[in-house]
């Protein structure tokens, strides 16, 4: 999980690397941004900061690689975040870790100190949020705390970018002076350190041990009972250490009557909260905490969902306003909008190739159906997304989002997800208003336990992505002209309903086993920072716009070679209309042999061969399924944007009806998720297993729904609207 | 008694972390300061009664209440706010 490329990178400088470490919340990110300048976000929500970024400082003519590991409260083993954050710093190419500690929530954040302490690599403590503290009425003494933890201390600011030149010219001198003394770590107990200092001493005798760890911290992390530590040390066939830990657990637990881990975690606080005492007073002008009286009402009984609902309300509101503007939703608004600008560039890119025609047919095609129709496709949604994502990203920095996570956790629970859940499939279109499965994946990872992860992954492409929006407005506008918001409302629960029934399914049947606990902290309401905001949406935006020029740009080749070759004889359909002879040329087509294959099977839901050519491509992409509609149907070309005459042209054809439409919405809605969402799922999940598993999966459910929709709707007679 | 047990706005002194569950979350609950000693306090259940956020060492906590159960507390009397 470490970033070899982190490590490669700063290997390569030679510059001396500086590791931030601290709790999720600290202000670790913004400190970050502060000393590199680089895109990153700042983040409320426990730990969005999970892979390790890189960037570069400068202080008094050197250049220092700073790195930003993941927010973490301990260095256990049970958490990946914590065992990249550890294993980061043991791997040895770190100089000094600098620890960013929220001054509000000293003892805590002096827990972890205490644990990297423990490493003896060169360390600064980095006093953030001092004004938070002063404002809950404590005044902290830096120079006090650096005495007591015997390492330098700086006070910072990471939100304004105070403290910055403090902080490298401390890095330098920690640099300097080595690793910090031993004498100032956790004094574990009389009985707890005669067995670590036995058990020092055993490392201390196994030269591969020794050489790569502090003997003292291997020898703490055995009494833990640390699993990885464990392993390490059974690996290197040092099998006698793990029975000597076990007997000096056993005197530990026979003395104390609780096990050595508790007994040690204890003892880490009472250093913590020796420390916070030593070099804090109350200045007894407590005022009573905003973050109490906001709760009191965001997380009341009956406000706080009525409040949630309102939130999402005005998400959508916002979005839609936009859109209205924007042409959102295509064909409904002005050219001057992002969306509509885009949209014109694509234009003027048709308007330069199209000499090119009649000179060379197949480059034009392949320029207007993969470039400008697959590419430009994505690309108008870009300010769309963006647009969405600042409100997102804004909701994250306030703190609000981890309320979202404490109020519909026990909902969650039930389907075998939990609060935190709600993250990835809002980013991924959950409040129906855009969003994308990309980046809905990644933020999977704020959730430690692996099987909730996985289920959570899983279920993320049910979301109302902004992919999916242009087939369900071009079908809206056809067969529901009238009722445009309740049909998207219906869309927008059925997602929900499908994505909560096959985690409930999948968490029963698939990925098995007991439901992983859930603890959570509620991190003090802040007011957003502009430039974090728009930094973190840019970086979602990006990631969804990055897709277009890669994946999209690939996969849009490769269907535009499968729907143009083989092409019709010379001699035929020369009596045919350009369009007709285009769809002619479709139906020759390999994709055009195997939708009319797949008809028979396919007509069960009201698809003929036209539309499983379209939904083909989106198997690629979404974004492709109305261009190729309307390649199919003898259209010509059609942009997303200027559908209307596809729109015009599938309601007045008699084969199809709502029902049918409905279920193709239906159908695109569940079926396969497209081919970025694959890839993503397949890199944080670890196997291309459960990518596979999810095409399979999600398109055998789509299916079974779509004729399910299809088959009842036309036995109820149901078919205009 | 237990922490499942305590309303919003009791307050009482965790006594120890039961060993039933799985091994991770004791760890997790001794990693956030659920340690003896510390003073806790209930500050609300989420609307569906579950999880429950508590206030200790100065900072707050969410909670499930299947974890709750597993924290043994004694009541303290007369109390009303932990110190921060």
């Amino acid at each position: 999980m470490v970033s070899t490329s982190a490590r490669e990178s700063a290997l390569a400088h030679r510059n001396a690397v500086i590791a931030l470490a601290g709790n999720p919340n600290a202000g670790k990110t913004s400190t970050f941004n502060a000393l590199t300048g680089a895109f990153q976000q700042v983040s409320n929500y426990p730990g969005v900061t999970v892979s390790i970024k890189e960037g570069t400082a400068h202080h008094a003519g050197v250049d220092y690689s700073i790195v930003d590991l993941p927010g973490i409260y301990s260095l256990t083993a049970y958490s990946q975040e914590e065992m990249v954050a550890r294993n980061f710093i043991l791997d040895g190419q770190v100089d000094v870790v600098v620890d960013v500690l929220d001054s509000s929530n000293l003892e805590r954040n002096l827990y972890l100190a205490a644990q990297l302490l423990e490493m003896r690599t060169p360390m600064v403590l980095a006093l953030n949020m001092m004004d938070i503290a002063h404002k809950r009425g404590i005044t902290l003494d830096a120079r006090a705390l650096s005495v007591r933890i015997g390492v330098p201390v700086v006070v910072i600011s990471g939100n304004r970018g105070e403290g910055m030149p403090e902080l490298l010219a401390a890095c330098a001198s920690a640099i300097a002076a080595g690793p910090p003394e031993a004498t100032h770590t956790v004094d574990y107990g009389h009985e707890v350190e005669e067995a670590i200092e036995r058990l020092t001493a055993d490392v201390a005798g196994v030269a591969e041990l020794a050489a790569r760890y502090e003997p003292r911290w291997l020898a703490v992390k055995l009494v833990e009972n640390d699993e990885s530590a464990g392993a390490v040390v059974q690996q290197l066939g040092a099998t006698f250490l793990l029975e000597r830990a076990q007997a000096e657990m056993q005197v530990i637990e026979r003395h104390y009557h609780e096990d050595a881990a508790t007994v040690i975690a204890e003892r880490r606080y009472g250093f913590a909260a020796g420390a916070t005492r030593d070099c804090t007073r109350p200045t007894g002008e407590a005022r009573q905490f905003a973050t109490e009286r906001i709760d009191a009402v965001m997380c009341h009984r009956v406000l706080g969902p009525i409040l949630l609902v309102a939130v999402v309300a005005s998400l959508f509101v916002w979005v839609f306003k936009i859109s209205d503007e924007w042409a959102w939703i295509p064909w409904f608004g002005g050219w001057l909008s992002p969306t509509g600008w885009m949209a014109w560039c694509f234009e003027e890119l048709a308007q330069v190739c199209a000499p090119l025609e009649n000179e060379a047919p197949m480059l034009h095609s392949l320029i207007a159906h993969a470039l400008i129709g697959g590419v430009g496709g994505v690309m108008e949604f870009v300010p769309l997304i963006f647009v969405m994502f600042l409100f997102i990203a804004a909701l994250e920095d306030t703190g609000y989002v981890a309320r979202v996570a404490f109020i519909l956790d026990k909902v969650l629970h039930i389907f075998g997800m939990q609060g935190k859940s709600i993250i990835a499939m809002i980013v991924s279109g959950g409040l129906g208003a855009g969003g994308c499965a990309v980046p809905g994946v990644l933020a999977t990872r704020t959730l430690r336990e692996e099987k909730d992860r996985l289920v959570t992954m899983l279920v993320v492409p049910f979301m109302n992505c902004g992919a999916k929006m242009p087939v369900y407005a071009m079908l809206i506008a056809a067969f529901f002209p009238a009722h445009r918001t309740p049909v998207m409302l219906v869309m927008w629960l059925l997602s929900w309903c499908v994505a909560l029934g096959a985690a409930w399914f999948l968490r029963h049947y698939v990925i098995r086993g007991e439901q992983t606990p859930f603890v959570m902290e509620l991190p003090p309401y802040h007011i957003p920072v502009l430039r974090s905001v728009v930094l973190h949406a840019w970086d979602r935006t990006w990631m969804y716009g990055r897709k277009a020029g890669t994946i999209i740009l690939c996969i849009s080749v490769l269907m535009w070679a499968l729907m143009y070759f083989p092409q019709l004889p010379e001699d035929a359909g020369l009596r045919m209309s350009p369009n007709e002879r285009a769809a002619a040329g479709l139906a020759h087509s390999f994709a055009g042999r195997v939708g009319q294959a797949m008809a028979p099977v396919s007509e069960l839901a009201g698809f003929d061969w036209q539309t499983n050519i379209a939904l083909m491509g989106g198997f690629a992409a979404k974004e492709v399924v109305v261009g190729t509609l309307g390649t199919s149907y003898s259209m010509g070309e059609i942009e997303a944007k200027e559908a209307s005459p596809l729109s015009e042209r599938l309601a007045k054809d008699p084969d199809w009806d709502a029902v049918r439409a409905f279920a193709m919405m239906v159908f695109v809605m569940i079926y396969a998720p497209c081919l970025a969402t694959m890839s993503a799922i397949r890199r944080e999940s670890g196997s291309w297993k459960w990518a596979l598993f999810s095409t399979g999966f999600n398109t055998a459910v789509a299916f079974v729904l779509a004729v399910v929709v299809f088959q009842t709707g036309r036995a109820m007679g149901l078919g205009h609207l | 008694m237990t922490l499942f047990d305590m309303v919003s706005g009791d307050t009482g002194r965790i006594v120890r972390i039961s060993g039933a569950g799985p091994k991770g979350i004791r760890q997790r609950l001794l990693d956030m300061g659920v340690t003896r000693g510390t003073e806790v306090r209930v500050e609300r259940h989420a609307p569906l009664g579950d999880p429950v956020e508590i206030s200790i060492k100065g900072y707050c906590l969410a909670l499930r209440m299947q974890e709750a159960q597993e924290i043994e507390v004694e009541p303290i009397s007369g109390v009303c706010v932990p110190p921060a």
